[in-house]
């Protein structure tokens, strides 16, 4: 990961209460079909892109979520 | 097929059949683990008890394994907690697997300095076996097995039981009836009770094999390991060089299938390759569900463990949650039978172990909803925090394999003194479990050995003249630098100063104990009258 990594990303925790905020996240996400995740998705991801601000952080985090895509799905 | 020898206990003929029976303050049913533990928590306060069971054996199967801290010190007023620490696997640590690579490494007990470690693994036909021979030693308690509940009768000022016996039925009256008879409890049935919850569907297939190579003492969980790579599989080490294995088998598996030996060796043999040898143990296949009783008092009957409230497996919040049930409810239960409190006091029972009935199943359900996605969102959702583990320490913390066991935290409760005080840095607040430390007296030893059974005040007083007047009913522990203390005093010495740094114990600085080892108040300069107050609240007299 060390090609998009400027060290702006922040990579350890920063949530005060993790478990509640992952399934705040998933709870949001349950009576939704798929386009309506999708678009719930996209806009989630531009309130919280302009609430960080800064860009080189976004794009880190833009190549990070990229590289992960083949880290963690199930096998079969 | 296990190497446990089951013992049958013998049956006695009850009094009740010759016409010899009397009313009894407390009738107990069931002898899992809150049964006998209830039972033991009373006499200790001199309170006698029924303990009915309707077969004559421990446990069938290894089933709650895990043995939290808080349960440990609750087995140690009994004797029986080093006994357990003796014949089982002390652990503390996890590890965390992403198909064969560890993410994630966790330490339950990252302090030393307390007397019992995070988690003792110990079948639970082990721990029914040293609760039921302290339970046969005592006089206090009448414990019959083969004695099966099949009527329930209650009334504004008891119960009245049939129980059917070998020899044939007798009636049983009681003043409380205490239903410890697990998830199918026959009182909730016979009184036609609700139980209401969630059902969860997938598949769980649990193999407690016999072992013989060298073992991990650690818990480890794998999503998507390539010895079985559509699921997770949980390991956890017993005694006996027994180890559960626990493998998710979704929501279609077909259970008879599953549970046949030759299938069960395939997957086991996938797992640890072609030189392993073992013996199998137990063998279940399971689905489970979340469930709580509105009321667990009702009336004269009063609800514990499983029979109240039922959790997924994942974080040990069962049988934990069972033992701080009826260590919650055995001093309230003391109090009102001998008349030192009203029964409102009960009350704060359902209460308090609702809300932490209600804690469990939200962590035990996000440990489920992580480990078995309910809908492709959720499945997306978990898929990438296993692949950001990799890389991110964050969203290592996210991983949720399961949130093991603490003592489940009770804010706002109506017997517990708000704080006045505001500076505090930390230590124990009103509603949560006291922490132990190691303590210096005479020979030495720990906190946890001397609190309890009734009240206890900790003082950070500097010296004896500083000390706070005790108001009746309280008994007083003093950390002092020297070893005298005055009468109703026991002085401590902070051996490695982790009582004062644990409790942020400054001069003059106090805290109120109550008998299930929460913090009812703390201050950092009570008077005598603050005491008193807090004490009379704390027994419902608020």
């Amino acid at each position: 990961m060390a090609e998009a990594a400027t060290g702006a990303l922040r990579r350890t925790l920063n949530l005060r209460r993790p478990d509640e905020v992952y399934n705040a996240i998933i709870d949001a996400h349950r009576d939704l079909d798929d386009d309506q995740c999708r678009a719930f998705d996209a806009g989630l991801i531009l309130l919280l892109a302009n609430h960080v601000g800064d860009a080189d952080v976004i794009a880190e985090a833009l190549a990070a979520a990229r590289l992960s895509l083949n880290g963690g799905s199930r096998a079969d | 097929m296990s190497s446990y020898e089951y013992r049958h206990y013998p049956y006695q003929r009850p009094p009740e059949l010759d016409g010899k029976g009397k009313r009894r303050p407390v009738v107990i049913v069931g002898a899992g683990l809150a049964g006998p533990t209830l039972a033991l928590a009373l006499a200790v306060r001199g309170v006698a008890s029924v303990l009915l069971d309707e077969d004559d054996t421990v446990s069938n199967g290894s089933r709650s394994i895990c043995q939290a801290q808080h349960s440990l010190e609750t087995w140690d007023r009994f004797g029986i907690a080093q006994r357990m620490v003796d014949k089982g696997i002390t652990w503390e640590q996890g590890e965390v697997y992403l198909h064969d690579t560890p993410i994630y490494h966790f330490n339950l007990a990252p302090e030393p300095g307390h007397k019992f470690p995070a988690f003792v693994n110990l079948q639970q036909y082990y721990v029914e076996e040293y609760l039921f021979d302290r339970c046969l030693a005592e006089k206090l308690i009448d414990l019959r097995f083969r004695n099966k509940v099949v009527g329930v009768r209650p009334d504004s000022k008891g119960v009245v039981l049939d129980v059917e016996t070998p020899d044939g039925r007798y009636t049983l009256e009681a003043d409380w009836l205490v239903a410890c008879d697990g998830v199918r409890s026959t009182v909730r049935h016979l009184l036609g009770l609700p139980f209401p919850g969630e059902v969860f569907h997938d598949q769980f297939l649990i193999a407690d094999i016999r072992f013989t190579s060298d073992l991990p003492k650690e818990r480890r969980f794998w999503f998507y390991p390539s010895f079985h790579p559509t699921n997770s599989v949980l390991l956890h080490r017993q005694a006996d060089n027994v180890l559960r294995v626990d493998f998710q088998l979704g929501r279609d598996a077909d259970p008879e299938e599953e549970k046949k030996p030759e299938n069960v060796d395939r997957r086991l043999r996938q797992m640890f390759g072609p030189e392993a040898t073992w013996e199998h143990e137990w063998c279940s296949v399971y689905t489970f569900t979340c469930r709580m009783m509105e009321r667990f008092v009702q009336g004269r009957v009063i609800f514990a463990g499983d029979a109240a409230h039922v959790v997924s497996p994942f974080g040990a919040r069962g049988g934990n949650a069972a033992v701080a049930d009826v260590d919650n409810l055995a001093w309230k239960l003391a109090r009102v039978l001998d008349g030192t409190s009203p029964a409102s006091l009960l009350e704060s029972y359902c209460s308090e172990r609702r809300a932490a009935a209600q804690e469990n199943i939200l962590n035990s359900t996000r440990s489920t909803d992580f480990i078995t996605p309910k809908f492709p969102a959720s499945r997306a959702f978990r898929d990438a925090t296993l692949a950001l583990a990799r890389e991110f320490p964050f969203a290592r913390s996210l991983v949720n394999s399961g949130r093991l066991s603490v003592p489940t935290i009770q804010p706002g409760s109506s017997i517990d003194t708000p704080e006045g005080d505001t500076d505090w840095l930390r230590g124990p607040a009103p509603g949560t479990a006291m922490v132990d430390a190691p303590v210096v007296n005479g020979r030495g030893g720990f906190l946890v050995d001397h609190v309890g059974p009734g009240f206890t005040l900790i003082s950070f007083a500097a010296r004896a003249v500083d000390l706070p007047e005790l108001p009746a009913g309280m008994t007083g522990v003093m950390v002092a630098r020297e070893g005298s203390a005055p009468s109703g005093w026991t002085a401590l010495q902070d051996r490695d100063g982790l009582l004062r740094q644990r409790y942020d114990g400054r001069a003059g600085t106090a805290y109120l104990i109550r008998p299930d080892r929460y913090v009812a108040a703390r201050w950092r300069r009570p008077d005598a009258r603050e005491l008193a107050a807090a004490l009379r609240r704390a027994t419902g007299h608020g």
